[in-house]
């Protein structure tokens, strides 16, 4: 069984404006133990399905307006807040994609730490401070015992989001979800920080989604790959796979496979190099949602009228397209994209 | 922190001295003198002893060095209208009442204040919220000579067989609540505002995310992570609030009739009795300086980060 499966979720932020399908029937399972990528533009959707999956969204105005959130065969989306809040920092954590203000300022980190702690198991302080001096240990926090009752703004970025590591991991929880980790950081603690993680997955025999923008991140360290777009699963499929013969031009795109699109935006790692924009998610395209931007779509087809599903175009590698690279006429040079 | 609190308190010092200056300055730009009262017609002759004993023909800043003796020495100096009395008598006899009826008045504040403003910001946007600001707004809009006439009217006269509560005075409980309650309420309403804005700011920090993502309940996100960080501002506010309190019952004073300062403070100023107006507000300056110390001590209490900037 798989260790968690997201089935068909959908949520909708129900705004002043208008109702931002923010995500839109997304489906996914992650097996124990392996590493799931999240990849996609700004905006795609990626920390909304995080969100959605931790019963973190923001209500009102946010809603999961369908779909299950099965972990370990519970549907989480059926569960009161008292239940959500034994799951999480327990079975599932979660860390987020800015250190410097996702810790308190205003307590010492050892609180922080052993707060976690204590809220999932029935140990004494002490016990709790000793458990979290290891843990700063593990994730390679210089002088640890005396660094437990500093405050965050003693510490860098790259320090700060060890502390948060070593909070996820406090409960030695199944599913660690970890949300740009690296996004905010300094170029030269990123790798650094990516490596401490897959170390301590592998080390806690966790199951990890990734969320990032950038497919460097990904290749190293998930099995599976999720390509998102506009709030919906575009590609997905394991990571040679989709590496090696991508199928979504969105995809393709992101690997820089098209020629108009090398140069600055690939090379730094930044998707919105991409011609054109991300679709309004308050009214986007009426059916395919990359078509606008497509280099392949035209005015003939059924791009802007027949909604693409979701289809197996081989075993395990699912694409929704029209105009997947393998259908395509040989090797018909793509038309040239306005920019 | 100790040598934070010392070099503030040596701060004290020259802000004491510019605020008699100040004082001084402006009593001197008030036309008249305690002795030149039309209506009170003193030989030239005596007048000139007078303000020879009290040193007023002196030049000014030898009036000012003399004064700034005596308050460090805590000799405020005798009155210049009351005969036979010091300032240290009067500050000595009524300022306490002041005080204390300031204290409660802010206790209440605090008390009803904050909680409203927390109901208001975690039920954002219903009618408890909707509810909780109106309150606020009108306790807020009404001034307080208003409110401690229809307190009056409808606690100590229309219900006052139920609630035995007196209308003015000042000898046992019963008296003060109304005059605390009257005082409190536009300080009440302030909090309030002050406690849900901040606390629906807070709400949204990313550390109120990453508590709730650690599963911790709901009363510890809220009660601590979220509280904390709200009241720093509430904390900023409550110092100079507190030193507002305390020296803004006059008013309130005069209807309830309590021997407070305040009325003193009025009269003192229509009489020209400088040295009761000076070492009042000398005394108010170093309650309102006293307060802001405070507040900052607490200040850093509640926030580690200015801790660092000052050792
Ligand atoms: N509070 C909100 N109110 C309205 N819309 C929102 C809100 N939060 C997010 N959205 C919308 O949901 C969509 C998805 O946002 P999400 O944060 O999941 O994107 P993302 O893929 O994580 O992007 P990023 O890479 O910038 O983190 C966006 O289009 C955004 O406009
Ligand atoms: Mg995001």
């Amino acid at each position: 069984m798989a260790l968690l499966e997201v089935r068909n979720l959908a949520t909708h932020f129900f705004t002043r404006e208008g109702t931002v399908r923010a995500v839109d029937g997304v489906s996914f399972a992650l097996e124990p133990g392996k590493t799931l990528g999240i990849v996609g533009e700004s905006g795609s959707g990626k920390s909304v399905t995080a969100l959605s999956i931790m019963g973190l969204i923001p209500k009102p105005p946010a809603e999961i307006v369908s779909g299950d959130v099965l972990f370990e065969g519970r549907d989480l989306t059926k569960l009161s807040e008292k239940q959500l809040e034994d799951v999480r920092g327990r079975e599932i954590a979660m860390i987020f994609q800015d250190p410097m203000t996702s810790l308190n300022p205003t307590l010492t980190i050892g609180t922080q730490i052993t707060e976690t702690i204590r809220r999932h198991y029935d140990v004494p302080k002490q016990q709790a401070r000793k458990k979290a001096v290891e843990l700063l240990e593990e994730v390679q926090i210089p002088r640890a015992a005396d660094r437990l009752d500093d405050y965050p703004h003693r510490f860098s970025g790259g320090m700060r989001q060890r502390v948060m590591i070593a909070i996820a991991l406090s409960c030695d929880p199944k599913l660690l979800i970890a949300d740009e980790p690296t996004t905010a950081l300094d170029v030269t603690v990123q790798a650094a920080v990516l490596d401490l993680l897959d170390d301590l997955r592998q080390a806690h025999e966790m199951a990890m989604i990734l969320i990032t923008h950038d497919m460097g991140v990904v290749a190293e360290s998930a099995d599976d790959i999720v390509v998102m777009y506009g709030g919906q699963i575009v590609e997905h499929a394991s990571v040679n796979d989709l590496f090696d013969r991508p199928e979504h031009p969105y995809t393709e795109a992101l690997l820089g496979a098209l020629p108009q699109i090398e140069g600055e935006g690939i090379r730094t790692g930044r998707l919105t190099a991409i011609p054109g924009r991300p679709p309004d998610l308050k009214n986007p395209p009426p059916a395919c949602r990359f078509a606008p931007r497509c280099p392949y779509a035209n005015a003939n087809d059924s791009c802007a009228t027949v909604i693409p599903e979701l289809r197996e175009i081989r075993k395990d590698h699912w694409v929704r397209t029209a105009h997947p690279a393998c259908e395509r006429a040989g090797a018909r040079e793509p038309e040239k994209v306005q920019a | 922190m100790t040598t934070f609190i010392i070099r503030r308190l040596f701060w004290t010092i020259p802000v004491i001295l510019l605020v008699i200056l100040l004082t001084f300055t402006m009593m001197r730009q008030i036309q008249g003198n305690p002795f030149r009262k039309s209506e009170r017609a003193v030989p030239e002759a005596v007048q000139r002893n007078l303000e020879r004993k009290f040193n007023l023909d002196k030049p000014w800043y030898l009036q000012y060095a003399y004064y700034v003796k005596g308050v460090a020495t805590y000799d405020l100096g005798p009155s210049l209208v009351l005969r036979g009395r010091t300032v240290n008598d009067i500050v000595e006899e009524h300022f306490p009442v002041s005080i204390e009826l300031g204290l409660y008045a802010f206790l209440f504040a605090l008390i009803t204040g904050v909680p409203l403003g927390m109901i208001a910001a975690l039920r954002h946007n219903t009618a408890l919220d909707y509810g909780a600001m109106f309150f606020s707004n009108v306790g807020h809009a009404v001034p307080s000579f208003l409110v401690a006439t229809l307190l009056i009217y409808f606690f100590a006269l229309q219900w006052g067989d139920v609630t035995g509560l007196p209308t003015s005075g000042w000898s046992s409980w019963e008296h003060k609540i109304l005059p605390s309650i009257a005082l409190g309420l536009g300080p009440m309403a302030l909090f309030a505002r002050l406690v849900r804005g901040t606390m629906l700011e807070t709400l949204q920090q990313d550390y109120v995310r990453t508590a709730r993502a650690k599963g911790l309940h709901y009363r510890r996100v809220v009660g601590l992570h979220v509280l904390r960080n709200s009241l720093i501002p509430v904390v900023t506010a409550a110092g100079p609030l507190l030193g507002f309190i305390i020296t803004g019952s006059f008013i309130i004073e005069l209807i309830f009739n309590v021997p407070g300062i305040g009325q003193y403070f009025v009269t003192a100023v229509n009489a020209r009795d400088y040295s009761v107006v000076m070492g009042l507000t000398v005394l108010l300056s170093v309650i309102v300086i006293g307060a802001n110390l405070v507040v900052d001590i607490l200040y850093g209490i509640l926030d580690p980060r200015t801790r660092d900037a000052r050792t």
